[in-house]
């Protein structure tokens, strides 16, 4: 008979314990999603990165020992951006008849997403690896985690960093839109998308099908977009 | 399935050939992402065969940066002097950026008489 501690300390060692956590600690945070009617507080990503971060600090596991068995959930990243081809080319009638006033949209909220956010910080003291962790937060995750790692920032700050922008969009996007009296449901959408990517995506598509369409179409483009802006911009302020 | 899932993991690992052999500055996957779309408006039969298992993946984007966001353990420190200008210039930017994008694309839309 072998005890608990063996078990676990065994268990703990391999990736299959943390590969199962992962997925089980995501679909908890699901759950609690919908259980709260998708507000967007109630993050399932932000849930499942408490309880993990818990867990590994209750059992004293390291993150390293973690990511033996997570990596292959995070390698999924890179085809997931591949993939985001597919509501692209989905939406490409939309995106033709609006092409001039998206090519704006996408041109304000992206250089201001970057630019403000690297501003605010430098005048306040943050520098170095932060700050370059920083500059692709408005980009989806998969896309800003390898702008990050270009440029110099930290992919696990980025992450934690882009799930708290997505948040933020999702939170006060509609307050704020009413109170700058922008009705059309595109522009919604599109500014909802390329500032708070699919978080913000996912909080549009509750606000109508058209603001979700087109928020799809800003996140993708903005992916693309803050990826060659980026680089760029943090020169500036490194 | 298995096809979708090679063929954008093809495009992902020519995306990462092009960008290391020319020196680019974009992640490998943005490259594979916009080369795919080009693939599809020339082949949309090859849209119809990928579009419902790339659809599937993109269902559960969230879970794909749980791993990442964990990392967050190794940061708790640097957060506790940073934590504060970070999170304002997050919250400051992302409502800047929505702003911007939206009256952007307002005012060129009634410019341009484009009709929802």
């Amino acid at each position: 008979m072998t005890g608990f501690a063996d078990i676990w300390s065994y268990l703990a060692q391999g990736p299959l314990l943390w590969l199962t956590a992962t997925l089980a600690a995501y679909l908890i945070g699901d759950g609690l999603f919908r259980l709260s009617g998708r507000m967007p507080v109630a993050n399932p990503v932000l849930i499942a990165v408490a309880l993990l971060a818990g867990l590994l600090m209750a059992t004293g596991t390291p993150y390293a020992t973690y990511f033996e068995g997570a990596q292959f959930v995070h390698f999924m990243l890179g085809p997931a951006t591949v993939a985001l081809a597919v509501p692209l080319y989905a939406n490409r009638a939309r995106v033709r008849r609006a092409a001039l006033p998206m090519l704006a949209g996408l041109a304000a909220g992206s250089v201001t997403a970057i630019l403000s956010a690297l501003v605010i910080a430098r005048a306040l003291g943050v520098s170095g690896e932060t700050l370059a962790s920083l500059a692709p937060k408005s980009a989806t995750a998969p896309v800003a985690l390898g702008i990050a790692e270009s440029i110099g920032g930290s992919p696990t700050l980025t992450a934690v960093l882009v799930i708290l922008t997505g948040i933020t969009g999702a939170v006060i996007a509609t307050p704020l839109l009413n109170a700058l009296r922008i009705d059309d449901q595109r522009a919604r959408g599109f500014a909802i998308g390329i500032a708070s990517h699919g978080i913000g995506t996912a909080r549009a598509f509750q606000l109508s099908e058209t603001a979700g369409a087109f928020a799809g179409v800003g996140m993708g483009l903005n992916a693309m977009l803050t990826a060659l802006l980026a680089p760029i911009i943090i020169q500036w302020f490194l | 399935m298995i096809q979708t899932l090679a063929l954008l993991l093809a495009f992902q690992l020519a995306g990462e050939a092009a960008v290391r052999s020319l020196g680019l500055t974009l992640p490998g996957p943005v490259l594979g992402m916009a080369a795919l779309l080009v693939a599809f408006l020339a082949f949309p039969r090859l849209y119809a065969r990928a579009a419902p298992t790339a659809q599937g993946l993109l269902g559960h984007l969230s879970l794909l940066f749980v791993p990442a966001g964990v990392g967050i353990v190794g940061h708790l420190g640097r957060f506790g002097s940073d934590g504060g200008p970070v999170a304002l210039a997050i919250v400051v930017s992302t409502a800047l950026a929505i702003a911007a994008g939206a009256l952007a694309f307002a005012a060129v839309a009634r410019l341009n008489r484009s009709t929802p």
